[in-house]
């Protein structure tokens, strides 16, 4: 059959259009992710054990399967209970919490790392317990985990390609879609991995950036 | 919750596992192989070997291990590449696994301090022999904790080729999901055997980790 590139410029801005849907995706989840491992970090730490237990059976059922299951379960799932999300959220929703695990791993490593002289200087200070956590350790820890972080969230880019599979228009099913108009997998595949290089490379690039902007108001 | 269509459908789900196991397997190995010829790359005297371990790292962790498969197993064809869809799973997740690696074992090495080298080489050994015997025993040591994450994570990848219908575990809970309409008991049966698997395997690499340490 061989390769005939000439096809994709007709079919380019199908192709185009699937990379905006996985730019946005990738935000909106990587906001969930962020957002909710700060909260499953602090859960872990300091709850209650009556909150705290079902938390940690959350975060292992998380971490101890592929997170394509668990797509089809909030998908398929949610349904089952009466709970109809479109696709798009359930993507986010899935690949959001999925990586907040991941993430909240590395906020509490990162909060046991602040120094305890933090926490005791806010109370001394008149500030509650929620409120120095909130106003002085939480900010400092994320700050130093940011770093990792930016490796989550481009893990989390790659595995955006997964919510093709639930029906969500980004890259990889819009290369799908001119695949089937065109019979041309090759082609196509390789242009979709093409623009995940990219926008990896400028996911890069942004956590190079912020990495530096820390780095000086130290 | 309906035990009795758990109780009905669990066989197929245990020979899934079955095949899940396999190809994780069959999957570590490629992927050891390819992580250490890439580490080799990587670390060789010679600039052109040197960009191409780069290159190989970049490309296969700059991309989704989805559309790696895809582009292998939809596009192979096209290039005169022809593989059953349990083959080129293993091929193509061997080969993603083996970037990650790849690192891994790179990391471990370069970890290992200089003066080794130099005290073995002073002592008589070639280069070869410096490597085989004194850097590679220290560092591959260090590399078990590492590879048991890259491990884990690959057992998590099987999973993908679900997509080119590999009747594996989760190839298996969504056929299930989509028959009976039971989602919450297929993915149940399903994530307790990942996560047996999972832990299990988690197990073996502390084991291996305890045993090779120095202490």
């Amino acid at each position: 059959m061989g390769l005939d590139f000439t096809v994709i410029p007709k079919y380019l801005d199908v192709v185009l259009l699937g990379c905006l849907w996985t730019i946005a995706i990738t935000v909106a989840a990587a906001l969930v992710s962020f957002f909710g491992g700060i909260l499953l970090a602090v859960v872990a730490l300091y709850a209650p054990a009556v909150i705290r237990l079902p938390f940690r059976a959350f975060e292992f059922v998380f971490m101890g399967t592929p997170l394509l299951l668990q797509l089809f379960l909030i998908y398929f799932g949610l349904v089952q209970i009466g709970i109809d999300l479109p696709a798009f959220v359930a993507g986010v929703i899935g690949l959001g919490l999925h990586f907040a695990v991941y993430n909240s791993e590395l906020i509490q490593t990162a909060i046991l790392a602040v120094d305890r002289g933090q926490m005791e200087a806010a109370r001394t200070l008149g500030l509650s317990r929620t409120q120095a956590l909130r106003k002085v350790v939480v900010p400092q820890a994320v700050r130093a985990v940011i770093p990792p972080i930016g490796n989550n969230m481009i893990a989390l880019l790659k595995d955006s390609a997964l919510v093709s599979v639930i029906g969500v228009s980004e890259l990889t099913l819009s290369a799908q879609r001119a695949i089937g108009a065109t019979y041309r997998p090759f082609e196509f595949y390789l242009l979709a991995a093409a623009f995940y290089y990219v926008i990896n490379l400028g996911m890069e690039w942004v956590q190079r950036r912020i990495e530096r902007r820390i780095a000086i108001s130290r | 919750m309906d035990i009795d269509l758990m109780m009905r459908v669990y066989p197929f789900f245990l020979e899934a596992a079955w095949t899940t196991i396999l190809l994780s397997v069959l999957t570590a190995l490629l992927g050891l192989a390819c992580g250490a010829l890439g580490a080799a790359a990587r670390l060789s005297r010679f600039t052109s070997l040197r960009l191409l371990g780069a290159t190989y790292v970049s490309i296969f962790r700059g991309t989704p291990a989805l559309i790696q498969l895809f582009i292998l197993y939809f596009g192979g064809p096209q290039v005169g590449i022809q593989l059953d869809a349990f083959e080129a799973g293993v091929i193509g997740l061997g080969i993603n696994a083996g970037a990650y690696m790849t690192e891994t074992i790179r990391g471990a090495i370069i970890s290992i301090d200089k003066g080794q080298r130099e005290a073995a080489r002073t002592l008589g050994l070639s280069q070869f022999q410096a490597f085989y015997k004194v850097i590679l025993p220290q560092a591959a040591r260090l590399m078990v904790r590492p590879l048991g994450v890259n491990l884990n994570m690959l057992i998590k990848a099987t999973a993908l080729v679900a997509a080119i219908s590999v009747v594996e575990l989760t190839y298996t809970a969504q056929r299930y999901i989509g028959s009976t309409y039971k989602p919450f008991e297929m993915f149940l049966l399903a994530g307790v055997l990942y996560m047996i698997i999972i832990y299990a395997t988690g197990r073996g690499v502390s084991w291996l980790d305890r045993k090779v340490r120095i202490t």
